[in-house]
């Protein structure tokens, strides 16, 4: 018989005593190719206050769109020093920050199309989001996308997403740096955050 | 690129809805819109992969981490990390966090004013063996009080964050213990409607992890979602 997944729980107030120990806001060591770019953003709740107790957590690729994984099988190079996880934790603004280098693009499933699309073999640049907090009973997944990206027109996940909520999932480009993106989540509401099933 | 072999879905029932109105704390937090559905792709199936030297090897007992020993009943959690197949995990991160045996978090937040522990901070971590085992050694946790409702007190718990093979798998869920009569009107306990998966968060009392004259034993099984079927399985076998 199969066994069923444990049940999630909430992180509650109290996280950072566990997961404190852990947290990269800096996931590209010196030595890492790429294109070097910080994303700042804010959490709101529903009534649009900020969330001061969310931990987010990040995984990507690397700038040749590899990711450091076993089952990631493509010939490209890996980053030694890249693992390409990030922790982070709000501040009590309900703001966050990281670095990192923009994700190469990654390989799209290969029966890629819906509604007679056809999709584009490699996804666009993207870099996975796991959300949780005190009131979240078990984490949301979200991804950030990246501006002026012409492979966001034809991207896998995207497409799945109704036109009218994909800007949600993609930074702006910051007005005082070409290299810094702006991205919040909304957890509800209007403008919310889609959020993904997976 | 071999096929992506997907990972599988939760059973319904089995994990708590986004919105639970008697935890008050998701009613303004919870999206409002459903979920867009995404097939899994390399970026689900993959997942970060810890090294060896990150993993502070004094990290799972969490009595020894300061001058003195900790106040309270000391226990071992102890029990194994397998997917939904019965497959053991090896080599996967755990981490957990926790109350002191008064129920007071060391966490400048945590206004409860029961005593804090100067011998206790309440977060550990380890790595699974090869057969997916891991081991704690800590204070159990004392139940503490809190908002949410008029008399209003947690059942005693144990954070626990599991990552598994891949971004899909991810897991952060809190362990109880077994005979705690705040389990029935602890809203968070009760978030998930399958009666099942909820009591599988409930530990068990073991004597063959007690240890004689020194701490009770309670076992904790963790299962991450197992592979979908699918005819590329014969390729490739468990994971690791």
């Amino acid at each position: 018989m199969t066994l069923r997944a444990t049940t999630w729980q909430t992180v509650g107030p109290f996280f950072k005593i566990g997961l404190a120990w852990l947290y990269r806001d800096d996931l590209a060591a010196a030595d890492v190719v790429g294109e070097r770019v910080e994303i700042t953003g804010r959490v709101f709740d529903g009534d649009g206050n900020s969330v001061p107790d969310a931990v987010l957590e990040l995984w990507q690729a690397n700038s040749r769109g590899k990711y450091a994984h076993p089952e990631d099988d493509q010939n490209k190079t890996l980053d030694k020093n890249f693992s390409g996880f990030g922790r982070i934790a709000t501040d009590d603004q309900g703001r966050f920050h990281f670095t990192t280098v923009k994700p190469g693009q990654v390989p799209a499933p290969e029966s890629s199309s819906k509604s007679g699309l056809t999709l584009a073999p490699l996804q666009a640049p993207h870099i996975n989001v796991s959300v949780c907090t005190r009131g979240l009973l078990r984490r949301l997944v979200t991804r950030i996308y990246f501006p002026d990206e012409s492979a966001n027109a034809t991207d896998f996940a995207l497409l799945q997403v109704d036109p009218t909520r994909r800007s949600t999932l993609i930074a702006k480009r910051s007005a005082s740096s070409t290299s810094k993106f702006d991205w919040d989540i909304v957890l509800q509401g209007p403008n919310e955050t889609v959020f993904f099933d997976i | 690129m071999a096929p992506i072999r997907p990972y599988r879905r939760y059973h319904p029932g089995t994990q708590p809805e986004h919105l639970h109105p008697p935890y008050i704390s998701s009613q303004k937090r919870a999206p409002s819109q459903p979920l867009v559905y995404l097939p899994h792709t390399i970026s689900e199936v993959t997942g970060p992969v810890f090294s060896n030297e990150l993993v502070d090897v004094k990290a799972f007992d969490l009595t020894k981490q300061h001058q003195g020993e900790p106040l309270g009943e000391r226990i071992i959690v102890s029990g194994r990390v397998i997917d939904e197949d019965g497959r053991p995990l090896p080599h996967t991160l755990v981490e957990i966090w926790q109350a002191n045996s008064a129920g007071r978090y060391a966490h400048t937040i945590d206004q409860h004013d029961a005593p804090l522990d100067p011998n206790f901070t309440g977060c550990g971590h380890t790595v699974t063996d090869a057969q997916g085992r891991y081991r704690f050694v800590t204070i159990k946790p004392g139940a503490y009080p809190w908002q949410n409702h008029y008399n209003a007190w947690r059942a005693a718990h144990i954070h626990f964050s599991v990552f598994g093979p891949a971004f899909a798998t991810r897991l952060i869920t809190q362990m109880y213990f077994p005979g705690d009569p705040l389990m029935a009107n602890d809203p968070i306990f009760n978030c998930t409607a399958d009666e099942s998966a909820r009591n599988h968060l409930i530990s068990l009392f073991d004597w063959q992890t007690t240890m004689p004259l020194h701490a009770l034993g309670y076992q904790f099984d963790i299962v991450m979602s197992g592979r979908d079927a699918t005819p590329f399985e014969v390729n490739h076998g468990a994971h690791r």
